[in-house]
């Protein structure tokens, strides 16, 4: 039967098994105590009162004599038919006693023997055992006083089966108990099989059930229920970017398509053709730009490779993308300001070509969004939360309500589209951010948006590894 | 190989869409180029072992052999033809990983024709020895590299850092179109698109310095392209 050949190997049945034999050991011990207990606590109290009667009669034989011990040990063996009374003379020939003659066995060290005998019962004479005490009197003779231990072996026969019957019944509980544990476990595991195969087959919904018990098993599966639940985060992502990269290329797309159906169904001059097909061009760059940007967002999100990390002196990136961008904002009649303080101590560990992605990409918007006439400031510093790069601008700003949506992982375009300064742009820093277990944060810088790009405190090795991607 | 004298780019572009190879082979031959196709690595890899190719154009993912085994492979070997890649995989990552191999330029599709030009005639030209090269001189128009110094026709023209490197750009690649890309990526070591044409402001701030007052201009801006500095005829 294969279930059971496969319970056979569970690390749960190995277990049960060392349980079992452990229990057992225990029950055996204590099932010896209780037979030396009761059994042995019998025959050694039947011993004494052996040893108690012999030493009377010895001590009778030495006051009375022999005459006097005769006399005893004829009424004692007529009284007292389950004891055994021989007085015989120094060649052991009997002389007083319910023995017919001397036992045929040898003398024990300590002057005990165990021997069989003809015993009167109430069914006749029957072969039973004796313990008896053997004593060398004064002139010779020798005194033997002994039980029928026929009911005492019979006692402990009886204990010592009721004894193995416990030990046996223990052994099948512990065993079967075994059993049904492993099998309760089994079940719970194949729970956790069978919830895989489920989401391995598709449904990405599936959890694995609970006992409740919140043993290692419980914690297994709610780990396993909150690493599915991770991936399904994921894969919502995924098909949410898969989404909006079809809602934001499809309508460019078909606008294009129009223009050129448009062109060619009426016939025009060269020139005309050529316009149009040099707005078609333009529009294919814009939409490979928003195709680029939203790449661009996945692989930050999904993060670029680790290897690519580096150390990164933010100074010179900051520097250099100001660099970049401050003839456009005088160009645009902003007033265009970088600071750098502290100078060689702004390096993260990072990804020198996203980072200045994120940097571009959060002036850019600050210089196009702020009219004409307004300001635009660059500070990269260290502060008491770690290093710090702001780009504040005068522009419009963006609505508080809106700010945590501009940063979501997959801003939807329309939103970008209507509301100045919060394009892809943002989105991207903040995924980049978020790659370098940085924060993007979104401020009021009254009037305008105030971008600031926080890096705590650089985290030990360990830590920067555990990054999530 | 080259014929210096017409200015013909010889190019071996190896790539499976055989429609993109179509349509490069009419651009270039308005350009005055040739070009001889390769449908596989390793149909690409025999054509290039035979030679007489300027620059060879390779696409990162072919049937047979990958483009970076293959350029890989033409490198152990010795040869030093100029390598463009071009590459749907656009990430910074893989671009590294495409120099590494042995390519001298990295080109992402999809990509302006105008772009992919402009990057050939830099990678030919490329070959001409520059290495102790201390003065470019372009016209009336000088640079010291090791003074940092420029001039025209003798004036001595103040420019900044950037200015300086952007223009020695410019002048290493005299009379050839160097596109926007192109001087992101050397002057800035930027490898992604800014949105917003932060270089024209650059050009037009260096060409102030540098044409304005004098009669004939030296820095042209080729639409739809780029930049060409060059002297007049």
């Amino acid at each position: 039967m294969r279930p059971i050949r496969t319970a056979l190997r569970t690390t749960a049945f190995r277990l049960a098994l060392l349980y079992a034999g452990l229990f057992g050991a225990s029950v055996l011990a204590l099932l010896l105590f209780l037979y030396f207990a009761s059994a042995g606590l019998i025959a050694r109290q039947a011993d004494e009162t052996i040893e108690a009667e012999i030493t009377g009669l010895a001590e009778h034989y030495r006051r009375r004599g022999l005459g006097g011990l005769v006399q005893v040990v004829i009424e004692r063996a007529q009284r007292l038919p389950t004891s055994v009374y021989l007085l015989a003379d120094p060649l052991r020939r009997p002389l007083a006693g319910n023995l017919d003659s001397w036992p045929e066995v040898g003398t024990g060290p300590e002057g005990w023997l165990e021997f069989s005998f003809e015993a009167a019962t109430a069914e006749g004479r029957m072969t039973h055992r004796a313990r008896a005490r053997h004593l060398v009197l004064t002139g010779g003779f020798n005194l033997l006083v002994g039980r029928d231990i026929e009911e005492l072996r019979l006692t402990v026969a009886r204990i010592t089966e009721a004894l193995l019957w416990a030990l046996a019944l223990t052994a099948a509980l512990a065993l079967g108990g075994g059993l049904v544990m492993s099998r309760n476990a089994l079940r719970r595991i194949e729970a956790i099989n069978r919830t895989s195969r489920e989401i391995m087959a598709g449904d990405l919904s599936r959890r694995v059930p609970l006992s409740g018990s919140g043993d290692e098993l419980d914690e297994l599966a709610a780990n396993l229920n909150a690493m599915l639940a991770q991936i399904e985060r994921l894969m919502t992502g995924l098909r949410q970017v898969t989404d909006n990269i079809a809602h934001d290329l499809r309508t460019p797309l078909s606008r294009m398509r129009a223009r050129l159906e448009v062109a060619l169904m009426q016939p025009a001059a060269a020139a005309t053709y050529r316009q149009e097909i040099e707005r078609t061009i333009a529009e294919a760059e814009a939409l490979i730009a928003t195709f680029n940007a939203l790449l661009a967002i996945a692989e930050a999100e999904a993060g670029a490779e680790r290897e690519a990390m580096e150390r990164v002196d933010l100074a010179a990136l900051v520097r250099d993308a100001a660099d970049l961008y401050a003839p456009l904002a005088e160009e645009a009649g902003l007033a265009f300001s970088v600071r750098i303080a502290g100078e060689g101590e702004l390096a993260v560990r990072g990804h020198r070509h996203l980072l200045s992605q994120a940097l571009a990409n959060l002036i850019d918007n600050a210089v196009k969004y702020t009219p004409r006439g307004g300001a635009v400031a660059v500070v990269a510093a260290r502060g008491a939360a770690g290093i710090e790069v702001v780009v504040a601008d005068t522009g419009p700003g963006i609505p508080e309500a809106e700010r945590e949506r501009v940063l979501g992982r997959f801003v939807r375009l329309e939103a970008s589209r209507s509301t100045p300064g919060s394009g892809l742009g943002l989105s991207l820093a903040a995924a980049v951010a978020a790659r370098h277990g940085a924060r993007l944060r979104l401020e009021d810088n009254r009037p305008g948006l105030r971008a600031v790009l926080l890096f705590p405190p650089a985290p030990p090795a360990k830590a920067l590894e555990g990054t999530p991607g | 190989m080259r014929d210096e004298e017409s200015g013909t780019v010889r190019v071996l572009l190896i790539e499976d869409d055989r429609e993109a190879a179509a349509y490069m082979a009419r651009g270039l031959a308005e350009g005055g180029h040739v070009l001889a196709h390769a449908a596989d690595g390793e149909e690409g890899l025999e054509m290039a072992r035979a030679g007489g190719f300027d620059v060879l154009v390779v696409d990162r993912m072919l049937p047979g052999l990958d483009g970076l085994s293959l350029v890989r492979t033409l490198r152990a070997e010795g040869d030093a033809t100029p390598v463009l890649f071009l590459s749907a995989l656009g990430q910074v990552d893989d671009r590294v990983r495409g120099l590494r191999a042995g390519g001298d330029d990295y080109l992402v599709k999809p990509y302006a024709f105008a772009e992919l030009l402009a990057r050939i005639e830099a990678l030919v030209r490329r070959r001409r020895p520059e290495q102790g090269t201390t003065r470019l001189v372009v016209g009336d128009l000088e640079m010291d590299l090791l003074a940092h110094r420029v001039t025209r026709a003798g004036v001595e023209i103040d420019l900044q850092p950037r200015e300086f490197r952007l223009l020695q750009c410019l002048m290493r690649h005299a009379g050839q179109v160097v596109t926007r890309t192109m001087l992101l990526e050397t002057v800035w070591d930027y490898h992604f698109d800014p949105q917003t044409n932060v270089i024209d402001v650059h050009i037009s701030r260096l060409r102030a310095k540098i044409d304005r007052g004098f009669e004939v201009a030296l820095l042209h801006t080729v639409r739809g392209a780029g930049y060409c500095l060059r002297a007049p005829d």
